[in-house]
C-alpha cells in the first residue's frame, strides 16, 4: 500500500508524526483540512461551524511548542485536526446541539472533553451537525438541515452524530467527538464506513456534553482507523471530579490493544437476538464473513442468548425520554438562548410555553412529551419503572454472558444507510436503527462499530460491534484491531477508499 | 393499556411547557399512542422481584469539598440573558404563584 | 396593606367543635461554605448574581456534584432528631417549571430521605406549667434552594399585578434540610404554642449541631405551616391548607391559630376547605390564597441520573452520633440549675434568646445573676431599642464579664457601667478603652472626696443642721453636691458614708 502525501488522508496517527518530526507544520495541516471542508462541506453539510482562526491558532501554538521543546513537547494526537460534536461545549465557540432554541449561544466554558483536546494539542476545526439535541438516528432532526452520507449524498449519515462521522468520512477530519445515548457513535460510523466507539459508562466526563439522557450519554471517538480512535479514547478518557458519574479508576489499556490486535484464544459471543430476521441480507452476510473470519484468526465463536435484549428498545424509549423531559426543561428562554412572544403583556408562563413550542423541532416535542407522560403519577410504574427494571434485566443478560465469553458482536445497524427523508414520519422505524446499539447504553457497557465490507445489494457500508464488560474498553480495540488488519490484508486497501470523490 | 386521551396530551403540554396548536396537539397523541403501545412491553418482564436500575454502574458516595470555587461575575452570568435589569435576570410576569 | 379578610371563628368555638391535626415542614439552610452542588459561595447579601456559576445557573452542560459537610450535616441532624439513617438513598428531580428555579427542577430527596422515623421532645407552656409534648418526625432529608425574585410594577413588591420580575439566583442551589413532622393531632388548643415550641426547639438544635445560623428573619430557617381541622368526634380527616415561609417563632404560633379560625368559620358555615398553599403576612397577621393545588402538580419525580446514591457508611454515621453537641433541652436543664433560677426566670431568658449571651458571659467569669441582670435588662431594653438581636448588638460576652467585673471591683459604678457599655456599642473599643477614653473611674481617693464633702459641708450649713438633727434623709443634698463636683465619678455610698462619719451620725 503506497501512502498518501494529501495530509487529508492521513491516520491521525501518522498526522501525529508528520507533525512531530517536522514534515508538515501543524498549520499547514490544520489548512489542508479547513480546504478540504471548503471545497467539499457544501455537499456534505458535516459542520455547522468552522472555526477557522482558532484552529490555525492552535495549530501554530503546536508548532510553537515544537519548535520550542522538539517533538518532545508534544502529545500523541499534537496537531491532528478535529471535528467536535456541536453537543459539547467549547468556549467561545457556538454551541446550538442542533436545536434552534441555542442559536447564537456561545459558552462561557470548555466541556472537560474539550479541554483534555486542547491540552493534547489536537486542533479543533469545528462543531458538527447532530440531531437536535442528540434525538435521532439520521442527522435529519438538525433544525440547520440534514448531512450527507458521503458515500451517497442522498442518503442518511446516521445520527445523531452524523456531522461528525461524515467529516471524518469524507476526509474534512481525521478525528472526530461523538456521543452515544444509544448508538449516536456506533450507527453512523457503521453507515459511513468509519470506526466509532462508545468508552464505558463513566470513562468520559459528561461535563461540558449538554444532556440529553444523563444516565445514558456517553461521548466517544469517531475515527478511520481503530488506533486513531484508540489514541483519541485516551486522550480524552479518565477521571474527572465536575462529573460525579465519572470513574475514578485508570483509563483501560486502550492504545496498547490497538497497537497490538491479537484475537487468538479469545472467547467472542455472537448475540442470538441481534441478528436474522430484521437484519438487510447484505448486512446480515457481511457480519457472517466477519464472524467466520474471528474464527479463522483464532477466536472460538459461540451463539450466545441475551433474552431481554428484545425488551431493551421498548425500555430505552421510556428512559430516554423520561430524563430528556427534564434534562431539556431548563430550555426556557429565562437565561440564555432563544426567547420567543415576549411581548410586554404574556406572562412567564406563556413565553416559556411559546419559547419551547418554537424552539424544540418535531422529535424533541415528542420525546419531551413521552417522557412527561411516562413519568407522571399514575403512569410511573407501569412505563419508567418496569423500563428501569428491563434495564436490570439486560445488564444481568450482558453479566451471564460475559461469563461464557470474553466479547460480544453483533451487526452495529440492521440496514445500510437509508435515502434521507425515508424514515423521518415514521418514527418507530427511526427507532428501529438502534436496535442493536441500546443495550449497551442500557447496562453501561462499551461498544465499537468498526467497518466489515460494502452490503452486495447496495454498495453501502456495514459495520460490525463488538461489546465488551464495563471498563473493558480495551477488549473493543484488540478485536477491532485484529479484524481492520485482516480486511485490510484482505482487499488491500481500507473501506473507505471505495468511497466516490466528492 | 389505554389510549391517550386528547385532555391527557393537553395536560402534558402544559406541564412541559409546551405551548402547541391543536392540530400538532391531536398528532402528537396519534404518535403517542404508537409509541407507548410498543414500549409497553416492558411491563411483560418487569417482575415484582426485579429491582430497578436507575444508574448503570454502582458508585456511591461522590462527593466534593466544601471549598469555595471562582464564580462567574455577574456580567458572565447575565451575557446570555435574553433581558437584563439591575444585574438580574428580566422575566415576564408570573402568574403562578409558586414560592 | 390590607388584604381580603376571611371570617374568623371565635377561638373557644372552634376548639369546643374541632380537632385541629398539625403538620410542619421545616427547610433548614445549611451554613456550609459553598452552595449543595457547586462550589459558589453563599453569603448572605451579596450583590445579585455574583454568587452564581453554570451549574447553579443550569447552564447547558454543567454537572452537580454534592457537597461533603451537606451530607454530614444532614445526616448530623437527622441523628440529633433521633431518626434512623439511610444506608442507601439517591436524590431525585422534582420536576416543575418556575423562573427562580434555574432548571426547572429542584434536586431533592423523594421516597428514600437521608434521615426518617425520628422524633423530639418539645416543652410547651400550659396553664399547669411546662408540658414535654414528642414530636414524630416522618423525615429530613437533602435539596437545593431557588433564587430570588422581585417583582416590578404594580402594588410595591407583590407578585399580583406586577409587570415583571427580576431573579438574583445567589441563593439558587444553597443547601437546605427539610423536616418534617408526621401529622399533630389531638393537641387542641396546644397547637399554636406548640408548633412555635418545635420551631424554637429545631431551630437550638441547628444551632448546637453549627449547621445553620437559623436566622428566621434571614429566612435560613422557613416553616411551612400544614393544618387541617377535623369536627370532633368525627373520624374523619379534613383538608388542610399549605401555610408558606412562616418566618418567626411569634409567626408560626399565630398562622396556626389564625388557620384553625379561619377553617373553623369556613367549615361551621358549610363551606369546605381548599387543599391549596396560603402565605402568611407577618405585617396584617393573616393567611392569602396562593395557587391552588387542585389541578393537583404532579411532579414526575425520578431519580437524579447526574448525582451517584449516597450511602453512608454505619462505622462513619456512630462516629458522627458520638460527636453530637449536648441537646439544647440538656442543655437548658443543666444551665437553670447551675444558675439557680426558677422555671418562669428560665423561659424569659429563653424567650430573650439570651441563653447563649448569658452562659458565654458566665464562661468568661463574671457571676450568673449578674449577667442574666446585664442580659436581660439593659443590653435587651439596648436590643429592643435598635431592633436587633441580642447576639446582633454588638458587645460581646467577655465585654459584658469585663463591665461586671469592674462594677464588682467598685471601679465603676452602675451607672458608670451604663455609659461604658454605650461606649462600647459606639465603637469606642473594649471597656476598659471606654473607661480610660471617657476617665470613667470612681474616685478612689478619699482625701479628695473629703475635700468636696468640706466645701459642700461648709456650703450647706442648714442642711448640715438637718442632719445632725436626726434628718438622715437630707444628706442626699450633700452627696448630690459632692456628685456634681466631682462630675459622677465619686461612688455615691462612700461619699455618704463619709459624710456620716464626718458629721458623727
Ligand atoms: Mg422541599
Ligand atoms: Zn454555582
Amino acid at each position: 500500500m503506497t501512502e498518501s502525501t494529501d495530509l487529508t488522508r492521513m491516520t491521525a496517527a501518522r498526522l501525529a508524526s508528520v507533525v512531530a518530526t517536522g514534515d508538515a507544520s501543524a498549520v499547514e495541516v490544520a489548512q489542508a483540512h479547513l480546504d478540504r471542508i471548503t471545497a467539499v462541506d457544501a455537499a456534505v453539510h458535516a459542520f455547522l461551524h468552522v472555526d477557522t482562526a482558532g484552529a490555525l491558532a492552535a495549530a501554530g501554538a503546536v508548532d510553537a511548542a515544537r519548535a520550542a521543546g522538539g517533538a518532545a513537547a508534544l502529545g500523541p494526537l499534537a496537531g491532528v485536526p478535529l471535528a467536535l460534536k456541536d453537543v459539547l461545549t467549547m468556549e467561545g465557540i457556538p454551541t446550538t446541539c442542533g436545536s434552534k432554541i441555542l442559536e447564537g449561544w456561545r459558552p462561557a466554558y470548555d466541556a472537560t472533553v474539550t479541554r483534555r483536546l486542547k491540552e493534547a494539542g489536537v486542533v479543533i476545526l469545528g462543531k458538527t451537525n447532530m440531531d437536535e439535541f442528540a434525538m435521532g438516528s439520521s442527522t435529519e432532526h438538525s433544525a440547520y438541515g440534514p448531512t450527507h452520507n458521503p458515500w451517497d449524498l442522498t442518503r442518511i449519515p446516521g445520527g445523531s452524530g452524523g456531522g461528525s462521522a461524515a467529516a471524518v468520512a469524507s476526509y474534512e477530519a481525521p478525528l472526530a467527538i461523538g456521543t452515544d445515548t444509544g448508538g449516536s457513535i456506533r450507527q453512523p460510523a457503521a453507515v459511513t464506513g468509519t470506526v466509532g466507539i462508545k468508552p464505558t459508562y463513566g470513562g468520559v466526563s459528561r461535563y461540558g456534553l449538554v444532556a440529553l439522557a444523563s444516565s445514558l450519554d456517553q461521548a466517544g471517538p469517531c475515527a478511520r482507523t481503530v488506533l486513531d480512535a484508540a489514541l483519541l479514547h485516551a486522550v480524552i478518557a479518565g477521571h474527572d471530579p465536575l462529573d460525579s458519574t465519572s470513574i475514578d479508576l485508570p483509563v483501560p489499556p486502550v492504545v496498547e490493544a490497538a497497537r497490538h490486535p491479537d484475537v487468538r484464544g479469545m472467547r467472542v459471543g455472537v448475540v442470538r437476538e441481534l441478528t436474522g430476521d430484521g437484519y438487510q441480507a447484505g448486512v446480515q452476510q457481511r457480519f457472517d464473513e466477519s464472524v467466520a473470519l474471528l474464527e479463522e484468526l483464532g477466536a472460538e465463536v459461540v451463539e450466545v442468548s441475551c433474552p431481554h435484549f428484545p425488551y431493551a428498545l421498548a425500555a430505552y424509549y421510556l428512559i430516554l425520554p423520561s430524563e430528556c423531559s427534564s434534562n431539556l426543561a431548563k430550555f426556557d428562554g429565562m437565561r440564555f438562548g432563544l426567547r420567543a412572544g415576549d411581548d410586554g403583556t404574556r406572562s412567564v408562563e406563556e413565553v416559556m410555553g411559546r419559547t419551547r413550542a418554537t424552539g424544540f423541532g418535531d422529535e424533541a416535542i415528542r420525546r419531551i412529551m413521552l417522557g412527561t407522560y411516562a413519568l407522571s403519577a399514575g403512569y410511573y410504574d407501569a412505563y419508567y419503572g418496569s423500563a428501569q427494571k428491563v434495564r436490570t434485566l439486560v445488564t444481568r443478560d450482558f453479566a451471564a454472558a460475559f461469563e461464557q465469553v470474553d466479547v460480544l458482536v453483533s451487526p452495529t445497524a440492521p440496514t445500510t444507510a437509508f435515502k434521507l427523508g425515508a424514515k423521518l414520519d415514521d418514527p418507530l422505524a427511526m427507532y428501529l436503527n438502534d436496535v442493536a446499539t441500546i443495550p449497551a447504553n442500557l447496562a453501561g457497557t462499551p461498544g465499537l462499530s468498526l467497518p466489515i465490507g460494502l452490503a452486495p445489494e447496495d454498495g453501502l457500508p456495514v459495520g460490525l460491534q463488538v461489546m465488551a464488560p464495563v471498563l473493558a474498553d480495551h477488549l473493543l480495540y484488540r478485536v477491532g484491531g485484529a479484524l481492520e488488519a485482516a480486511m485490510l490484508d484482505r482487499w488491500g486497501a481500507p473501506i473507505l477508499d471505495g468511497a466516490p470523490a466528492l | 393499556m389505554p389510549a391517550i386521551t386528547p385532555e391527557e396530551v393537553a395536560h402534558l403540554a402544559v406541564l412541559a411547557r409546551l405551548d402547541l396548536p391543536a392540530e400538532h396537539l391531536a398528532r402528537l397523541r396519534a404518535e403517542l399512542d404508537i409509541i407507548l403501545e410498543s414500549v409497553a412491553t416492558v411491563s411483560e418482564v418487569a417482575a415484582d422481584d426485579i429491582p430497578p436500575t436507575s444508574h448503570p454502574l454502582p458508585l456511591t458516595n461522590v462527593f466534593r469539598a466544601d471549598v469555595v470555587q471562582p464564580s462567574l461575575t455577574a456580567e458572565q452570568a447575565l451575557s446570555a440573558a435574553p433581558a437584563t435589569e439591575s444585574g438580574r435576570f428580566r422575566v415576564p410576569r408570573i402568574l403562578d404563584d409558586e414560592s | 396593606m390590607t388584604h381580603p379578610t376571611d371570617p374568623l371563628m371565635r377561638w373557644d368555638d372552634v376548639l369546643a367543635g374541632f380537632d385541629p391535626v398539625l403538620g410542619l415542614e421545616v427547610h433548614v439552610e445549611l451554613g456550609t461554605q459553598t452552595k449543595m452542588f457547586c462550589g459558589c459561595r453563599t453569603e448572605f447579601g451579596a450583590a445579585p448574581n455574583t454568587q452564581t456559576c453554570p451549574t447553579c445557573l443550569a447552564l447547558p452542560g454543567a454537572l452537580p456534584v454534592v457537597n461533603a459537610v451537606a451530607v454530614e450535616s444532614a445526616v448530623r441532624l437527622g441523628l440529633a432528631l433521633n431518626c434512623s439513617i439511610a444506608s442507601w438513598c439517591r436524590f431525585a428531580r422534582k420536576n416543575y417549571f418556575y423562573p427562580d428555579m434555574p432548571k426547572n427542577y429542584q434536586v431533592s430527596q423523594y421516597d428514600e430521605p437521608i434521615a426518617y422515623g425520628g422524633w423530639l421532645d418539645v416543652e410547651v407552656p400550659t396553664p399547669d406549667g411546662p408540658r414535654i409534648h414528642r414530636i414524630e418526625i416522618e423525615r429530613a432529608h437533602m435539596e437545593e434552594d431557588t433564587g430570588k425574585s422581585s417583582h416590578v410594577g404594580g402594588e410595591t413588591g407583590r407578585i399580583q399585578g406586577a409587570e415583571y420580575s427580576l431573579v438574583d439566583y445567589n441563593r439558587a442551589g444553597i443547601p437546605l434540610i427539610e423536616v418534617v413532622t408526621k401529622p399533630i393531632e389531638g393537641i387542641g388548643a396546644l397547637a399554636p404554642e406548640l408548633a412555635r415550641a418545635f420551631v424554637g426547639e429545631l431551630r437550638a438544635l441547628v444551632v448546637a449541631l453549627g449547621i445553620s445560623d437559623a436566622h428566621m428573619h434571614q429566612g435560613s430557617l422557613r416553616c411551612d405551616v400544614n393544618l387541617s381541622l377535623r369536627r370532633t368526634r368525627v373520624d374523619e380527616l379534613g383538608t388542610r391548607s399549605e401555610t408558606k415561609n412562616v418566618n418567626s417563632l411569634r409567626s408560626v404560633a399565630r398562622a396556626v391559630r389564625y388557620e384553625m379560625q379561619r377553617q373553623g368559620a369556613l367549615l361551621e358555615a358549610g363551606g369546605r376547605v381548599v387543599q391549596e398553599t396560603r402565605h402568611w403576612h407577618e405585617d396584617t397577621g393573616v393567611t392569602t390564597s396562593g395557587r391552588s393545588k387542585e389541578q393537583a402538580e404532579d411532579y414526575r419525580y425520578f431519580p437524579e441520573p447526574d448525582l451517584v446514591p449516597v450511602a453512608p457508611d454505619a462505622a462513619w454515621v456512630e462516629e458522627l452520633r458520638s460527636a453530637l453537641p449536648e441537646m439544647p433541652a440538656d442543655r437548658r436543664r443543666r444551665l437553670q440549675a447551675d444558675w439557680g433560677v426558677s422555671d418562669l426566670e428560665m423561659t424569659a431568658v429563653l424567650n430573650a434568646d439570651a441563653l447563649a449571651v448569658i452562659e458565654a458571659t458566665i464562661a468568661d467569669g463574671a457571676d450568673p445573676a449578674a449577667a442574666r441582670k446585664w442580659w436581660m435588662g439593659e443590653l435587651a431594653r439596648l436590643a429592643n431599642e435598635r431592633d436587633v438581636e441580642l447576639g446582633q448588638l454588638g458587645i460581646f460576652p467577655a465585654d459584658v464579664a469585663r463591665v461586671i467585673a469592674l462594677v464588682e471591683a467598685g471601679t465603676l459604678t452602675d451607672t458608670m457601667a451604663r455609659a461604658v457599655v454605650d461606649g462600647v456599642l459606639a465603637g469606642e473599643g473594649s471597656p476598659d478603652d471606654v473607661v480610660t477614653g471617657r476617665g470613667l473611674q470612681v474616685v478612689g481617693d478619699d482625701v479628695s472626696l473629703l475635700a468636696a464633702i468640706d466645701e459642700a459641708v461648709a456650703a450647706n450649713p442648714d442642711v448640715v443642721e438637718k442632719i445632725r438633727a436626726g434628718k438622715v434623709t437630707a444628706a442626699g443634698v450633700i452627696v448630690g453636691a459632692v456628685m456634681k463636683a466631682t462630675r459622677g465619678q465619686a461612688d455615691a455610698a462612700r461619699v455618704r458614708e463619709l459624710l456620716m462619719a464626718k458629721l458623727g451620725v
